[in-house]
């Protein structure tokens, strides 16, 4: 925190981008008797992103990873806390310094129909951030970074006056990845990008973003619900459960030996394609999500864990560092 | 063996990975550098009724323009002998209760007719597509102010209220022009606002602000082009309800002042005669249902080719 650009951790390794006990409720319009409903969308959230990894989150829908995406982007304002890009505070940071800095932090969504503005051309939509930033001087340069862009994600570079329809749902995801490319960011928040698409189609996709990583340095926030997705791309994963951290850790840990009990539910729910390796009866969950407007008391977790006792129902556990990971759970012993 | 077939008849029809996808499925009519105005020619090719539409409104425009090369008579020249003549070679919709010729007439007429269609009803589309776009776009203060102001102006009668204004613009041309502006940008503007709450959840405009695009390039490059469909479906109801209401109002006393005359106008002053002479409120009439229906049908056509999604 002394250097404020080079911000490294006790490991030595350079933190890109940071939440500090991040907070982010949502107002629901509120009703009469009861008064306004606050949606606990993040709780308390504190997480580092290091510089060229790739950073999993997953946790079920509705437990806030695309909420804790957007923060990191600032597309959201945290209610309460702070998010650090290179060690600089985003709230601190005017508009015009916020929208200079956002060349460096793209987002991937999920939907690649909603993502593409129906009524823009190909080139129009990928030339959009150059533009936007007036990088190049003239139009032919912007064409000709346009053009490249669209051969390096696997588009035909002739298509540049297709709109978006004309496109399937992969090559759609290739065109909203060359937009986020197209202005050489350190950071890319991948917003379940492979979850609307076929299995063959993820692959590929998948393989694009391993190699545009190792090519151009790039950072991921991979947010994913689908594990084995995350087990090839992911070099370390978080686990979310309504608003909270459960679990942080390296890919191959966590899948040797999940520690938290949910962490341990979720690897449990991945089919397996060996029906030998398949077990008599999985072990499912329970009950329902229990709903983020009046999350449980403690451990948010506690409503549905097996291992639950007295204390899990009172005291909120802290997400505590073993060796490479951090677990917030009381019957997880060091 | 069949396995062995099988085995390679799917490895051809694997696309291969990462490889760029195949060139064939190029639409015919697709050309490279395609601009708007060429698809709206596409479709006028295509479609028939939109093209027919386009040509009869462009030879009323025309007519409008050079109606005195059109006719030799003069519009206000009164004849007392041919007093509500039937139609004859001399006077082909024959001549209306003061002796006027009723086609000269007519073509005078839609001159203000036309221009009341249009002008009041595309500065009233703007101001209402502003005012919408900042009111869903905003929202808060600035959408609560815009809103309550259309309410204000939908709650009364929408030609009362351009009475209203026409009286204390002292009637006249100009004064129908903006009391039909001032009362037609309300629908507008709830329909834009409308369109624009539901594009601005879009991931595209999430995508926008998450690139740094300014808030108004937001609301002018990525929204706007998005309410267009609507727009066009706006622009053809308006014309020609513009049209009616201007002969409501003329009707009425307030808009196109005797001897200038319009078609609303004609037909309100012919109807006493609708039984004996049914030929002299029956031709504006028929002029402004031709002229509607054409909007309607070119409308229709360009809605449809400018939407990326019904396109081939």
């Amino acid at each position: 925190m002394n250097n404020p650009i080079n911000h490294v951790n006790h490991e030595g390794r350079k933190v890109l981008a940071a939440a500090e006990n991040v907070v982010k409720e949502f107002k629901l319009s509120g009703n009469i008797r009861r008064g306004d409903l606050v949606v606990h969308a993040i709780t308390d959230v504190s997480l580092n992103i290091y510089e060229g990894e790739t950073l999993a989150m997953v946790g079920e829908s509705g437990c806030g990873k695309s909420t804790m995406g957007r923060l990191f982007l600032r597309l959201l304002e945290p209610t309460a806390g702070t998010v650090r890009f290179e060690g600089r505070n985003l709230a601190d940071l005017g508009e015009e310094e916020l929208r200079h800095l956002r060349k460096q932090m793209q987002i991937i969504f999920q939907d690649p129909y909603a993502s593409l503005n129906p009524r823009m051309t190909v080139a129009q939509i990928i030339a959009e951030p150059l533009n936007t930033h007036q990088v190049y001087g003239s139009h032919k340069e912007t064409e000709a970074r346009v053009k490249e862009l669209m051969k390096k994600v696997g588009i035909r570079p002739e298509f540049t006056n297709r709109y978006p329809h004309q496109f399937s749902g992969g090559q759609r995801q290739r065109i909203g990845i060359a937009r986020a490319l197209a202005l050489n960011p350190k950071l890319i928040v991948c917003d379940e990008p492979v979850s609307a698409l076929d299995v063959s189609i993820q692959a590929q996709i998948l393989n694009l973003l391993h190699d545009l990583q190792k090519e151009m340095g790039l950072t991921y926030l991979f947010i994913s619900h689908d594990l084995s997705v995350v087990r090839y791309i992911s070099d370390r994963i978080c686990v979310m459960f309504l608003g909270k951290l459960c679990e942080v850790g390296p890919t191959e840990e966590i899948f040797r030996e999940p520690k938290h009990p949910y962490t341990r539910f979720l690897l449990e729910a991945v089919p397996k394609p060996n029906p030998h390796l398949r077990k008599e009866q999985k072990a499912f969950l329970t009950g329902e999500m229990p709903s983020p407007v009046k999350p449980p008391s403690g451990c948010r977790f506690h409503t549905r864990c097996p291992l639950a006792t007295e204390r899990c129902s009172q005291e909120v556990p802290v997400l505590r560092t073993m060796a490479e990971r951090q677990v917030a759970c009381h019957m997880v012993n060091p | 063996m069949q396995n062995s077939d099988i085995l390679t008849l799917n490895n051809q029809s694997l696309p291969p990975d990462l490889g760029l996808p195949p060139a064939e499925d190029i639409d015919a009519e697709l050309l490279d550098n395609e601009t708007m105005w060429d698809r709206i020619k596409i479709m006028l090719r295509k479609n028939k009724l939109a093209a027919a539409s386009f040509v009869v409104i462009v030879l009323m425009c025309l007519a409008a323009a050079f109606a005195p090369f059109l006719t030799p008579y003069e519009p206000n020249k009164t004849s007392l002998k041919d007093r509500l003549a039937p139609p004859s070679r001399e006077h082909i919709l024959g001549c209306d209760e003061l002796g006027r010729d009723h086609f000269t007439r007519m073509l005078y007429g839609t001159r203000v007719s036309v221009m009341i269609g249009l002008l009041p009803t595309s500065v009233a589309m703007i101001i209402g597509t502003v005012l919408g776009l900042m009111a869903g776009f905003y929202g808060g203060k600035i959408d609560f102010v815009i809103m309550r102001l259309a309410d204000v102006v939908l709650a009364f009668p929408s030609l009362l209220l351009a009475m209203v204004v026409s009286y204390t613009l002292k009637g006249g041309i100009i004064s129908i022009f903006l009391a039909l502006a001032a009362v037609k940008w309300a629908r507008t503007a709830r329909v834009i606002r409308a369109q624009t709450l539901s594009m601005k959840e879009k991931e595209f405009v999430e995508a926008a602000r998450s690139l740094g695009v300014k808030k108004s390039t937001i609301m002018f490059r990525h929204i706007l082009p998005n309410c267009l469909p609507n727009l066009i479906v706006l622009l053809t109801l308006n014309i020609p309800e513009s049209i009616l209401d201007e002969a409501s109002l003329s009707f009425l006393g307030i808009g196109a002042q005797p001897p200038s005359t319009s078609w609303g106008l004609m037909v309100f002053r012919c109807k006493p005669f609708l039984f004996e002479y049914p030929w002299l409120a029956i031709a504006p009439g028929v002029a402004i249902l031709i002229f509607v229906l054409a909007f309607n049908f070119l409308g229709d056509g360009v809605r449809d080719a400018l939407d990326p999604y019904l396109k081939d």
